[in-house]
């Protein structure tokens, strides 16, 4: 490999195939609850429904940065997964239904905004929300594999790149500590809560992060997609296997060899 | 708002209006008329969609119709005809979105997936494969222009009066086929295994709605593009649901919903272009929703919220005047004795502050009163009505012992539970049952003996 | 003790009944298997042309299996189900069916008389508004079970019986000779239970078969004059004192398949000892 093409590696190639890999890490991971919980839409939700939060983030903060969008998107996915269980339980309809309302509504809200106000000019717009890019993911600080130990350089990675990095970090730590937690609550809620556990409070949690992951996730590869990573993997796992930790382990397997 | 100039408001309200009334030109006519048959249909084939447990299924399919759009695309390119040509375009979505529906009901059939995992599956495949095809026809020389993206978000605006000709002459022949199949539909949404006993040959009913779902969602497709185009199938029908117990009134109304969301929506996106037309047309909806969820009589969250409330007051008015009624029997001195409002907390386990509220209320009711000495008593209002409450609830007490209902602590309560629901009809009912029993209603029946222990 | 031919030549038992009445169910070599594992296995089983039949077993044995495949609505590996010696698209008119209870949406928008309604769709026809004659068949159908006062109900404000009742309505309104009926006494209360046998022994004495699903052996001599002894296998069939045995009950209930098998063998060995020793 020569001095050059290094290069090109690692400020091109790296980053971007490092990307994806995290994303689908961590959305294969959070994937398996959603599919062992019967609501695989909910990442389909959930990645349409931030979109007004994605704005609200941007107009407040006046820019791009992944703090202030992150944390709209994170609020506006609690208020999606408080809005969809609302509509479950007061309105009695039945779960995909809500979900759509709920989440086409908050869309067109989304839309509207971003009409409305002046992101459209600048760098803001549905396709890369919906599609995602992920050649515009460049470390343009690397020069060399020492690059990988200087400070200044890494300070340089790409914001998505960290983003995507804690995540999965987060994600990690979440399915480590409430492992038990998880695989009771997606099993039978009801027992679950039977027991004690604020499964209802856990469940919201768990979407909180999972929205988090979406957004994390988007600008690698686009809402749309991220459906499919957060559902595929878990479901071929579910296809190979009947055992709950063998079936955590083969999705999350799955989910990086795609990535 | 902020991005439009003061003068220009008036005139955008101006034409809005023109255009609710439909004054806004022939063009912006014919596509309003037509956005406003396409939502009447969408509403119509949603509410069955609903009942049927498949709302979702839209989202699957008009995710699916994207590679199709693109496809046509390529071979109107490559016949040399009008690649953006709108029949074309939307027999493309059409052939791709029936493979979604299949591959779908493959995916359950054939494997343990669910149906919404395979749902989330063939949407974003489907999805992925059409932005791949979009970018290459980005590429190419005559996709520049292709304006194939107005798909994803939906745009009135960029709509022809032989496009909107088409989207409404399709939605009225869905709109027929609904009305003509309502029987079948509604058998097959409430009980397909019936049905199939009877006759009914379900498959084909449940093809023949799944067809009306794709000819919806692929016409709605110009107007409120593929990824809102389910909003405008479940977001009516899940809004009529608040109104209506009555499927004969629920479909059309349904069906109204979605056609007052396509008028307002279309008329408003006319009259301002900047807006995208999909998207204000899924507001509409919402708003019509979230006013439904809030206000609508039948199933309403406050129309409920208010009947619970009323019946815990009803209920907590019931337990005040019987405890009354019971403390003054006890103690022997007539109705128009006083008790003590601690006697009566105790009796009912009420904490003295919840006592407290609850007899000032029942004051300002004018069911009782306090007295100079700090107990209370019952006004002539209240011991009427302390009268008539304690009677019913021991003649329905008297009727399950009658009827051999256990020990006298489950009888009592069962009482206390259903008494406040009695009407005057239901007591003069529960004296027939109680003669026709051989046991005689007294004008007030003793309190049968209760044992504490159980 | 004399050895039960439980398992009477349906074929020939058809035959005889074939000049008289035809039978309203017969059933043939009937196997089910849900993925792999088979919940019926071979059932040969033949209805008397009217009456009250019952069909028992434990939990698991295939009861509402049996029902649901002779309907169609399960697939069967192998055999066959004939209605009045014909297969079921023939005579559907002849045929009602009440579902558990648990089958339906009970937040479904429609009253009690729109449920029973359904059941004179096949009369009617698929398309276009029910005329009076049925809505009248309908309500009719509901004060037979006590429910008229409930016609505008929403069904699920209605209680547990009172939607049996509904249901026994809508299969009573299909105006069918052989009904069958997948547990009609689960979880009803006393009312509805006397209400449900009383319409059944009017169906029996007009001539028409009724086979249910019942859960409660002590009332099953009470209720049916026939009863089908189910585990997985068919166990007994026939009039009900001579099959509601003690030991066919014994053999239904007293252990699971891989007992029941060793039962059934030991039993064949009994039978081929006393041939034996006979000869």
């Amino acid at each position: 490999m020569t001095g050059l093409d290094l290069e090109t590696f690692l400020r091109i190639d790296l980053p971007g195939g490092l990307s994806a890999m995290l994303a689908c890490l961590a959305c294969g991971v959070l994937g398996n609850f959603l599919v062992l919980r019967k609501q695989s839409l909910m990442g389909d939700a959930l990645s349409h429904a931030v979109l007004p939060g994605l704005v609200a983030g941007f107009l407040v903060s006046g820019s791009r940065s992944t703090g202030p969008m992150m944390l709209g998107a994170i609020a506006a996915a609690l208020l999606a997964t408080v809005l969809i269980q609302a509509a479950r339980r007061l309105a009695r309809l039945e779960s995909g239904a809500a979900m759509g309302v709920v989440f086409s509504i908050l869309f067109a809200l989304g839309l509207v905004m971003l009409e409305q106000s002046h992101a459209r000019d600048v760098d803001l717009d549905v396709d890369c929300v919906l599609s995602g890019q992920l050649e515009t993911i460049l470390w343009l600080a690397a020069s060399g594999w020492g690059s990988l130990a200087d400070p200044a350089a890494l300070a340089e990675l790409p914001r998505q790149l960290v983003a995507l990095a804690g995540m999965n970090l987060a994600v990690a730590l979440f399915v480590a500590i409430f492992w038990r937690a998880l695989k009771l609550t997606s099993f039978d809620p009801d027992f679950a809560t039977a027991l004690g556990f604020r499964a209802h409070r856990f469940e919201l949690v768990l979407m909180l992060l999972i929205a988090a992951a979406c957004v994390a996730a988007f600008e690698a590869v686009g809402s749309i997609l991220v459906i499919a990573m957060l559902i595929c993997p878990a479901a071929t796992a579910r296809l190979l296997t009947d055992r709950y930790g063998v079936q955590m382990a083969l999705a999350a397997g799955i989910s990086a060899a795609t990535g | 708002m902020g991005a439009h100039d003061a003068a220009e408001i008036p005139e955008a309200l101006g034409s809005f209006l023109a255009a609710l009334s439909l004054g806004l030109g022939f063009n912006a006519t014919v596509v309003v008329i037509g956005t406003t048959l396409l939502g009447l249909a969408a509403g119509a084939v949603g509410a069955f969609m609903l009942l049927r447990k498949r709302a979702l299924m839209s989202d699957a399919l008009s995710h699916a119709t994207l590679p199709g759009v693109a496809l046509a695309f390529l071979l109107g390119v490559a016949l040399e005809t009008d690649p953006r040509a709108l029949p074309l375009l939307l027999a493309g979505a059409t052939a791709t979105s029936v493979l979604g529906v299949l591959a779908v009901q493959g995916i359950t059939r054939a494997s343990r997936i669910r149906e919404d995992a395979a749902i989330g599956i063939v949407l974003s495949v489907f999805f992925g494969f059409g932005v791949v095809l979009l970018s290459y026809i980005q590429a190419l020389p005559q996709g520049g222009q292709a304006g194939l993206k107005t798909f994803i978000l939906g745009q009135t605006a960029a709509m022809r009066v032989p496009d909107a000709e088409l989207i409404g002459a399709v939605a009225l022949c869905a709109l027929l086929v609904c009305a003509l199949l309502y029987h079948p539909f509604r058998l097959v949404c409430f009980d397909a295994d019936y049905g199939r006993v009877v006759g009914l040959p379900v498959t084909l009913v449940d093809l023949a709605l799944m067809g009306l779902i794709v000819v919806v969602t692929v016409i709605g497709l110009k107007a409120v593009g593929l990824i809102m185009v389910v909003a405008l199938v479940i977001v009516p029908a899940a809004a009529a649901r608040f109104w209506t117990e009555r499927m004969a009134r629920f479909v059309p109304l349904s069906a109204l919903f979605g056609g007052v969301a396509g008028w307002i929506g279309a008329a408003r996106s006319a009259s301002l272009p900047r807006l995208p037309a999909g998207a204000v047309i899924v507001l509409v909806a919402g708003v019509v929703f979230v006013l439904s969820f809030l206000f609508a009589p039948a199933r309403g969250v406050l129309a409920d919220a208010w009947r619970r409330l009323r019946l815990r007051l009803v209920t907590v008015r019931d337990h005040f005047l019987r405890a009354a009624f019971e403390q003054l029997e006890a103690a022997g001195t007539g109705a128009a004795g006083s008790f003590a409002l601690a006697d009566i907390a105790e009796d009912r386990g009420w904490s003295a502050r919840h006592a407290g509220w609850i007899a000032r209320w029942m004051a300002a009711r004018g069911f009782a009163a306090h007295l100079p000495d700090g107990r209370m008593h019952l006004t002539p209002t209240g011991r009427e009505a302390a009268q008539r409450v304690t009677r019913a609830h021991r003649l329905w007490e008297q009727l399950l012992l009658v009827q051999g209902a256990g020990r006298i602590g489950q009888a009592h309560r069962s009482a206390d539970l259903v008494e406040h629901v009695l009407s005057p009809a239901m007591v003069a009912a529960l004296e027939a049952e109680l003669a026709a029993r051989g046991a005689t209603a007294q004008p007030m029946p003793p309190a049968p003996e209760r044992s504490r222990q159980p | 003790m004399t050895p039960r031919d439980t398992s009477a030549p349906p074929v020939e038992l058809a035959a005889a009944r074939e000049t008289a009445a035809l039978p309203a169910l017969a059933v043939r070599h009937l196997t089910v298997a849900y993925h792999e594992s088979p919940v019926l296995w071979d059932v040969s089983w033949t209805t008397p042309a009217a009456g009250l039949i019952a069909i028992v077993g434990p939990n698991g044995a295939g009861k509402s299996t049996l029902i649901r495949a002779s309907l169609g609505l399960v697939p069967k590996v192998s055999g066959q189900a004939l209605f009045f010696g014909q297969p079921l698209s023939a005579v559907r008119a002849r045929v009602g069916y009440l579902p558990q209870r648990s089958s339906v949406d009970w937040d479904f928008p429609a009253s009690a008389l729109d449920v029973v309604c359904m059941g004179r769709y096949r009369l009617h026809g698929w398309i276009g508004p029910l005329g009076r004659r049925h809505r009248e068949a309908a309500r009719a159908a509901l004060a037979e079970v006590g429910m008229a006062d409930y016609a505008d109900r929403q069904i699920g404000q209605l209680s547990g019986g009172q939607q049996q009742r509904v249901f026994l309505a809508r299969a009573l309104a299909q105006d069918a000779d052989l009904y069958l009926m997948d547990e009609p006494f689960a979880g009803v209360d006393a009312a509805t239970e006397r209400t449900i046998i009383e319409v059944l022994r009017i169906l029996a004495r007009a001539g028409k078969a009724v086979v249910a699903v019942h859960h409660d052996l002590a009332t099953a001599p009470d209720y049916f004059d026939h009863v089908l002894i189910l585990n997985g296998r068919l166990v007994g069939a026939g009039p009900m004192d001579s099959v509601f045995t003690p030991e066919n009950l014994q053999r239904a209930y007293g252990g699971r398949l891989a007992l029941l098998d060793q039962a059934i063998e030991a039993a064949a060995r009994a039978a081929a000892g006393r041939r034996d020793a006979q000869a």
